[in-house]
């Protein structure tokens, strides 16, 4: 390998630069067109329930199994070591507030990255790959509008919904194991619950929560479908990106929110 | 038909997540329907706080009636203020009732425990509670143990 100049590294540098404010740039514009402004044909609403039931109704199954299982593991870990301390009736507000604060919207997004941001990113890709996007546009019909919008709101609408889901079944996990198999007294355990959850603090921060990270890993799985390489290596790089950018997206906010909404400063 | 099987399966998922918000606000955070406007308030004055939480409960022979929605300092007098929540449906609170901060087990939450006295005048909406007895503080309770028994050990 050449050894590269001082120069030549600055000249690197620069670029990289260049590229990641022309990704942002371009990222920025895209969503705005997608979003805002007149719809170009109609049928809209049939293209959003087309979209809704490919990313969020086949989501459903592995989120309401996933949400399960989790709530039950919470259940017994937090069972083992709090009845140590003779306190196993908390195990409901643990599972509860566990649920509705973090993991309900963390996990959810992180496998609706998995499941569905894939899919949207590929999807696009492969129309672009076969010029299907540059069809549309020859015939007049704006791309944007026509395939990103309806994604775009699919995402937004139901992962908020699919995170809910997600924390109800789990918490219905937990309180299984708790009540049914370990003994832990239901009246105290819903109560505990009951008392240790505040509806406006935890849930509707969780539902906020949610909300973010749909934005977020829907916008980038679908500008990386709509910015990938026409070619099936480029494809494969962006579903790689998608789930990547994603998961990091998410954890990195999610962080940044807990601090904004938990933190006591 | 296939789109109507689609509209169908988009209808159930988002009238399962509404289900769940509900289930969430009724039986996960206990979200009642009536609203604050059937309490009313109720001071009471401690010497000792220690360890009281606002949205802790209040309690009469056991039952719940209402909840702490507010705790601090009175600056005259140094004593802490605990303003209460009451249930409108408990109106026959006597003027010299008493109130308690007790703990429920030996480790779990601090809460305010009520109990009437037997004066005919009854509270009202913003009155007080004088008849007060702190929380228990384990490290007082030590150092009282031990002062006793060093006390003890000299009077031998």
């Amino acid at each position: 390998m050449r050894k590269k100049s001082l120069l030549e590294r600055i000249r690197l540098l620069g670029r990289s630069a260049i590229d990641i404010v022309g990704v942002l740039g371009r990222s920025g514009m895209f969503l705005m067109h997608a979003l805002v402004g007149r719809r170009g044909i109609g049928g809209g609403f049939q293209l959003l329930v087309k979209q809704l039931y490919s990313v969020g109704v086949m989501s459903l199954l592995i989120v309401v199994v996933s949400g399960m299982f989790i709530g039950m593991v919470l259940a017994l870990q937090g069972f083992s070591i709090l009845a140590k301390y003779g306190s196993e009736q908390a195990t409901g507000q643990m599972v509860a507030l566990t649920l509705l604060r973090e993991l309900g919207p963390v996990v959810t997004a992180l496998l609706f990255a998995g499941r569905a941001g894939s899919a949207l990113t590929a999807e696009i890709g492969n129309m672009k790959a076969t010029e299907q996007l540059s069809s549309l546009e020859m015939i007049g019909v704006d791309p944007l509008k026509y395939i990103a919008a309806p994604r775009l709101w699919a995402g937004f609408i139901s992962l908020p919904v699919l995170a809910i889901i997600f924390s109800v079944v789990g918490i219905w996990g937990g309180s299984w194991v708790a009540i049914d198999w370990l003994g832990v007294y239901d009246g105290s355990f819903w109560a505990n619950m009951q008392n240790s959850v505040n509806f406006n603090e935890d849930v509707i921060n969780g539902v906020i929560k949610s909300i973010v990270f749909a934005f977020v890993v829907t916008w980038i799985a679908v500008f990386q479908g709509y910015d990938c390489e026409a070619t099936s290596e480029g494809i494969s790089r962006a579903t790689t990106k998608t789930v990547v950018y994603s998961s990091l997206a998410i954890l990195g906010l999610d962080f940044i929110l807990t601090a904004l909404m938990f933190g006591d400063f | 038909m296939q789109n109507r099987t689609l509209e169908i399966g988009v209808g159930m998922f988002l009238l399962a997540g509404i289900l769940a918000l509900v289930l969430l606000a009724l039986r996960v955070s206990g979200l009642s329907t009536s609203s604050t406007t059937d309490t009313y308030k109720l001071y009471a004055y401690f010497d000792n706080i220690a360890g009281l939480t606002v949205r802790a409960k209040v309690s009469m022979a056991g039952v719940t009636i209402g909840k702490v929605t507010a705790i601090d300092l009175d600056h005259d007098h140094f004593t802490g203020r605990v303003t209460m929540q009451i249930d409108k449906r408990v109106n026959n609170l006597t003027t010299d009732s008493t109130a308690s901060i007790l703990t429920a087990g030996l480790l779990g939450e601090k809460y305010v425990g009520l109990s009437v006295g037997g004066e005919d005048t009854v509270l009202k909406d913003g009155g007080t509670i004088h008849d007060t007895q702190s929380s228990l503080v384990l490290e007082d309770l030590i150092g009282k143990f031990l002062m006793n028994s060093v006390n003890n050990k000299d009077a031998k």
